[in-house]
């Protein structure tokens, strides 16, 4: 379902993903790990369109993504790392927009909506502006609008940053049923290794833009001979930390936060 | 087409959920039409200018829509802040279509904010020459709110955040406001000042309402009516290419 060749993503002398390769299959449940700045969200946005790659091939559903954009966003639905919903509409607006965007017919949308908002526990508060929801809501709204237009893969970037164990755990098993259920492909980035285990059927670590290992999780932590992953994941990054530069939607996203206080 | 409708309807619904706001928004309108109006109305009257509520509103009126679609364009920074900017851009929609749809929502809120202060500058004691022409000068708010809200989406995408906000402001929202003639009349200036006032846009679109809404002395127009609907044109056709296209490069 995607095929990624060779691909390399350089800003000015800084190679932010070196020659990366993998294959995610259809239904397929695969989660991207790395340390902060490893790469993850550049090659999600390179995956997702949002940035050319320097070279190499990516295919989503047989399409290449530069070629026909369009196409392949109509199959792909994302989450991104930080919230993209409108606080001042409420959660079936959202939807609608989005609908709407994504060219669903009004009769699937209103019924795909109504599922979806269900299945998700958010119908009965279907009619408050977004803004007054909980961290865990929002995500889950999220979700269950990225997989509204019934796309083929889903892309979660850290989707459950910040949200307690309750909500991370009902938050994947809502992703898991909608994978098995519409044999959806999912591709997660993570910083929890206890969820990656857990939830991924396939796990890529990624570190200093290369790919250094690649299999099911069990198959890491044989191959690194650890018992969890996250022993597995230490000992291929390396336990030293890691600093990003902030960049100015890091100082945007802390401004926001100072504006809103939060409520957004 | 749809992408457009549902974006459009998604300013308005965002303008009629933010009441506060709107009340906030009335607020300068009222200050400069009540306080100017009355406050310099005897000295214009001395000099021979006659009324200068009748004066004041239709500039008052351009101020309100000036000031509405250039923020509009600017809600683009806090979609980016809120992060509703990125569910558009990677929606399987030309960005042209996106762009059209906030330009269009701008300008809709903006010639309602118009229409609210223009009901507010009649129960002030404004008192237009004919009220036949006043389609004709909801004409002129709708120039004016399509201009400005293609210069704020121009600007707005051309922001990393809100930080120039302040900027924009102060050199260039206001001086286009002061310099437009909103608040005096553009005939015998400074020959600085003049070519000055003759490069804003705004200048054409309030000497247009004026116009269409006082035609009779001691009124002069500045500009002329034909003048005035050519400038327009010419400036918003010219912005709203300049607004597409830095849109078309915003990264997220």
């Amino acid at each position: 379902m995607i095929t990624v060749r060779n691909l390399v993503k350089t800003f000015g002398t800084f190679t932010a993903v070196s020659d990366v390769s993998f294959e995610v299959a259809e239904g397929e449940i695969f989660a991207f790990l790395g340390p902060n700045g490893a790469g993850k969200t550049t090659t999600i946005k390179m995956l997702t369109t949002l940035l050319k790659p320097t070279s190499g091939e990516i295919e989503l559903d047989g399409l290449n993504p530069q070629i026909a954009q369009n196409e392949a966003r109509k199959r792909f639905g994302i989450v991104f790392q930080d919230p993209s919903l409108d606080g001042d509409l409420t959660a079936w607006e959202n939807m609608e927009v989005h609908g709407v965007l994504y060219h669903v017919p009004h009769k699937v949308r209103r019924q795909r909506t109504e599922e979806l908002l269900k299945l998700f526990e958010l119908w009965e508060r279907r009619k408050d502006q977004v803004k007054k929801y909980s961290g865990g809501m929002k995500r889950r709204l999220e979700i269950a609008r990225g997989f509204l237009h019934t796309p083929k893969i889903l892309f979660l970037d850290e989707p459950t940053l910040g949200l307690d164990p309750q909500s991370r755990n009902q938050l994947w098993n809502h992703v898991r049923r909608v994978n098995e259920a519409e044999r959806v492909t999912v591709f997660l980035t993570t910083h929890y290794m206890d969820e990656a285990d857990r939830v991924a059927h396939r796990i890529g670590v990624i570190d200093h833009g290369k790919l250094v290992a690649q299999g099911t999780p069990k198959a890491i932590k044989e191959q690194t001979g650890t018992e969890t992953l996250e022993d597995a994941f230490l000992k291929l990054t390396g336990s030293t930390i890691r600093d990003e530069s902030a960049d100015s939607a890091d100082m945007m996203r802390q401004f926001a936060k100072m504006w809103s206080g939060g409520k957004r | 087409m749809s992408a457009i409708y549902i974006l459009w309807l998604r300013e308005l619904k965002r303008y009629v959920r933010s009441r506060a706001q709107i009340i906030a928004s009335l607020g300068q309108p009222m200050l400069y039409l009540l306080v100017l109006g009355f406050g310099l109305g005897p000295v214009f009257q001395r000099a021979g200018n006659g009324n200068y509520l009748q004066f004041v509103a239709p500039g008052v009126i351009g101020m309100t829509v000036l000031f509405s679609s250039v923020f509009s364009g600017l809600g683009l920074l806090w979609d980016r802040q809120f992060g509703f900017l990125k569910e558009t851009l990677v929606a399987p929609v030309p960005r042209l279509q996106i762009m059209i749809g906030r330009t269009l929502g701008g300008a809709t809120v903006a010639v309602i904010q118009g229409l609210l202060v223009t009901i507010v500058c009649l129960i002030a004691g404004f008192r237009p020459a004919s009220m036949l022409m006043f389609p004709v000068a909801i004409a002129f708010m709708i120039a004016i709110a399509f201009v400005f809200a293609a210069l704020g989406v121009a600007i707005g995408s051309s922001l990393q955040d809100m930080q120039g906000f302040q900027l924009i402001m102060n050199f260039l929202v206001l001086p286009i406001y002061f310099l437009s003639g909103a608040l005096f009349p553009l005939t015998g200036l400074p020959k600085a000042l003049a070519y000055i006032t003759m490069l804003d846009p705004l200048s054409y679109g309030v000497d247009g309402m004026r116009s269409v809404l006082l035609h009779q002395p001691p009124f002069q127009p500045a500009f002329g009516l034909a003048t005035d609907v050519t400038v327009l044109a010419c400036v918003g056709c010219v912005l709203l290419v300049v607004g597409a296209w830095r849109f078309s490069k915003i990264e997220i």
